[in-house]
């Protein structure tokens, strides 16, 4: 996943990702009430939501900026920010908590000095939390980039990071 | 496609032979928990062996949805005899196949419950855990691939729908969904057939149907089983209330961590459009119906209908007040049905089989069944459905199995961070919608967290209150700050530094806030507070310092 945040104009418009937001923009026809699922197109492509890339959705839609920002902020789901290379999201809904979630994050605070939102300062790891990805049967679940760790201990999950960090 | 194209489809040509043309058939687990524990690891490696050994034209491997005991997977059932394998890996893949297929012998250690029952079952559905329970909304679950709508077909799939469209008008349907007293599965109990008739009344050339799949209590699993096992039976519900109200564009908002079920429906609303049962003058009638996919942004709020609607339309998911409501004036100001996944599930068997046959399940005042997400301190965590009225020791111990590690329960948490928590002495609580209410906790959409003696209740308030806390959308006072207020508070006690007046405070506040919010998420906030309050009160005074 490449994070790098493009520059101006004209290095947006070389940019292939944005091919794919212009595509979802034109598919939708334009409509404003379909920038939900626009943004949902852009995070996937950048994995956040570079500002160059918001102000660009905002012209496509006639959108006032404020009213992109406000949806952009009001949901979970979108970051402004880079989330890390690899990214490790520990379930913390109510059969995981039950089940022992924050010893988890405690551990990978101790490990990483990283505390969940955070992303560590060479990129390469990223500490979410999430209010449950319904896999409560296999409580305490993690995340760890794509993979489902299920009835996960500290121990296996920290060595799981370590590994994904020098892989690469 | 018109009606009698359907018909052939449906018996002749395909979709019955091609369901039935396999005598045996290997259904693998592939529900968001089974697939977390390698089950498309054990379906690929299953499919490789009965091709090694040159079975495949007798035998047939089905990736379906959940089966129910989710922590005991990933899982094989062997039809007919519904004979279930669990904790399968690749290495017991021969095994399995040799000699149920070829010996005609079930491996005993492998059964379901094997290491904890002192003799399992060979028929899965004599075991205790399935006995005590009644699938109706997830009737096919299981046992059909949710990808392939021949499947759905072939299961009677489309022919409630078929039945509305040609043998009953729209006060038909109503009518026998008002005789069957189904209500709303989202957590409120709203009575269906009342909703549809209040948006059936409302005269408009565009009315919309929404289904509300946007799960977000922690805790919970149901509709992303439902839409994920068996997606069809939604759509066609979908379809089947489109045609009471007279709405003619439906939509389905779902969870944006919910990937596998996105995908699944969106696969069902195109394979459905391919065979003319979704789009213009559907089956050669006049009725026209369009279904689009609108995905979340991780919002508890918008579970709420009016936020939900503000989500669909593109903006910040805050609520608004009600009235005017959704039925009158909802999605972009037009006349709109709102109701749960589950909901949904269980219209078609309403038509098929009458309202009178399901208002007779469950009890007088709450008909039918019940889907829940069994979770927590609990031996087989997963997804079950029971008749209303089905006793929660019926539930944790029977069906779930009883505590993990032999420990005591102490409570179980229904209705998420609306609800409250249900402690030992009340045990033997029929569920049901009032019960629950008498006793502080609500049904909400059915998410079921059994807790043990080693949970503390004031920290289970604190943890529930934060959620609300984050999950305020901001828009009114007593929500935003009284949520914030409370759960100071609340860590104040956990941290053993409240006061008599601290608590006094906590229990004011949830008043107001209560009674002050303007939504759903405020109004409910309080719940897991006052009812652990009222359950646990010795919890809190045991860490107050005078």
């Amino acid at each position: 996943m490449k994070t790098a945040t493009p520059a101006t104009d004209a290095a947006l418009a070389k940019d292939p990702r944005l091919k794919l937001i212009a595509a979802k923009i034109k598919k939708e026809n334009y409509k404003p009430d379909a920038l939900i699922e626009i943004l949902h197109t852009a995070q996937n492509a950048y994995g956040y939501l570079p500002m160059s890339v918001l102000k660009y959705i905002t012209k496509q839609l006639h959108l006032p900026p404020s009213r992109v920002y406000s949806t952009v902020t009001f949901y979970h789901f979108f970051s402004l920010k880079s989330k890390g290379d690899h990214t490790c999201l520990v379930c913390t809904g109510t059969a995981c908590y039950v089940k022992g979630a924050q010893a988890i994050l405690n551990e990978i605070e101790n490990q990483f000095s990283l505390e969940p939102g955070q992303v560590s300062a060479d990129n390469k790891l990223g500490i979410s939390v999430a209010r449950c990805i319904g896999a409560c049967g296999l409580a305490p679940a993690v995340v760890l980039d794509d993979e489902v760790l299920a009835k996960a201990t500290a121990e296996e999950i920290v060595n799981k990071i370590n590994a994904k960090i020098v892989e690469s | 496609m018109n009606r009698q194209e359907l018909q052939t489809i449906i018996t002749a040509e395909t979709a019955i032979n091609i369901y039935n043309k396999y005598k045996h058939k290997l259904c693998v687990c592939c529900g968001a928990g089974c697939i977390s524990s390698g089950a498309e690891d054990v379906l690929k490696k299953l499919e490789e062996e009965i091709k090694t050994r040159g079975l495949e034209n007798e035998v047939e491997v089905i990736a379906t949805g959940c089966m129910g005991p989710c922590n005991q997977g990933p899982l094989i059932k062997y039809l007919p005899d519904h004979t279930i394998y669990q904790k399968v890996d690749c290495s017991n893949i021969k095994a399995i196949v040799q000699s149920q297929l070829i010996e005609k012998k079930p491996i005993e250690d492998l059964l379901l419950f094997a290491d904890s029952r002192p003799k399992p079952f060979i028929d899965a559905r004599e075991d205790p855990y399935f006995k005590k329970q009644m699938k109706i909304a997830l009737k096919d679950c299981g046992h059909i691939n949710p990808e392939k709508i021949e499947d759905y077909l072939a299961n009677d799939g489309y022919q409630a729908f078929d039945k509305v469209l040609f043998q009953m008008s729209p006060e038909d349907v109503i009518a026998e969904i008002k005789q069957s007293r189904l209500r709303g599965r989202g957590g409120a109990g709203y009575p269906t057939g009342l909703k549809w008739e209040t948006v059936y009344k409302y005269v408009s050339k565009q009315k919309y149907v929404i289904c509300n799949g946007d799960e977000g209590d922690p805790g919970a699993f149901m509709d992303r089983s439902v839409l994920e096992g068996n997606p069809h039976r939604v759509l066609e519900g979908m379809c089947i209330a489109a045609y009471a109200v007279g709405a003619n564009k439906g939509y389905v908002y779902i969870r944006g961590e919910y990937p596998l079920a996105i995908k699944r429906i969106e696969l069902a609303i195109k394979q459905a459009k391919k065979l003319g049962l979704l789009g213009t003058n559907i089956l050669g009638t006049d009725f026209s119906f369009d279904v689009e996919v609108r995905i979340g942004a991780g919002a508890f709020v918008c579970g709420e209908e009016t936020a939900l609607i503000a989500s669909i339309e593109g903006k910040r998911g805050t609520p608004k007040p009600r009235p005017p409501f959704p039925a009158e004036s909802g999605l972009w100001g037009k006349p709109t049905l709102i109701n749960n996944v589950e909901t949904f599930a269980s219209i078609v068997p309403v038509i098929n089989n009458g309202g009178e046959w399901y208002s007779e399940i469950g009890t007088p005042k709450s008909a039918g069944t019940k889907i829940f997400a069994l979770a927590g301190k609990i031996n087989y965590s997963g997804l079950i459905e029971v008749p209303m009225g089905t006793t929660l020791r019926e539930i944790v111990f029977d069906i779930g199995g009883g505590i993990q590690g032999g420990g005591e329960f102490k409570a179980a948490q229904t209705g998420g961070p609306s609800g409250g928590c249900i402690p030992a002495e009340h045990l033997d609580v029929k569920m049901d919608y009032e019960s629950l209410i008498s006793l502080g906790s609500i049904m909400g959409s059915g998410g079921l967290i059994v807790m043990d003696k080693s949970s503390d209740m004031v920290d289970v308030a604190r943890y529930f209150m934060e959620f609300c806390m984050d999950e305020s959308c901001g828009k009114c006072v007593p929500c935003r700050v009284g949520t914030k207020m409370m759960h100071d508070l609340l860590q104040k006690i956990c941290n053993d530094k409240g006061t008599t007046i601290d608590l006094e405070r906590l229990e004011e506040l949830a008043v107001y806030v209560k009674e002050c919010s303007l939504c759903g998420l405020g109004a409910s906030a309080p719940n897991p507070l006052l009812s652990t309050l009222r359950h646990f009160r010795n919890e809190y005074e045991n860490r107050i310092t005078e």
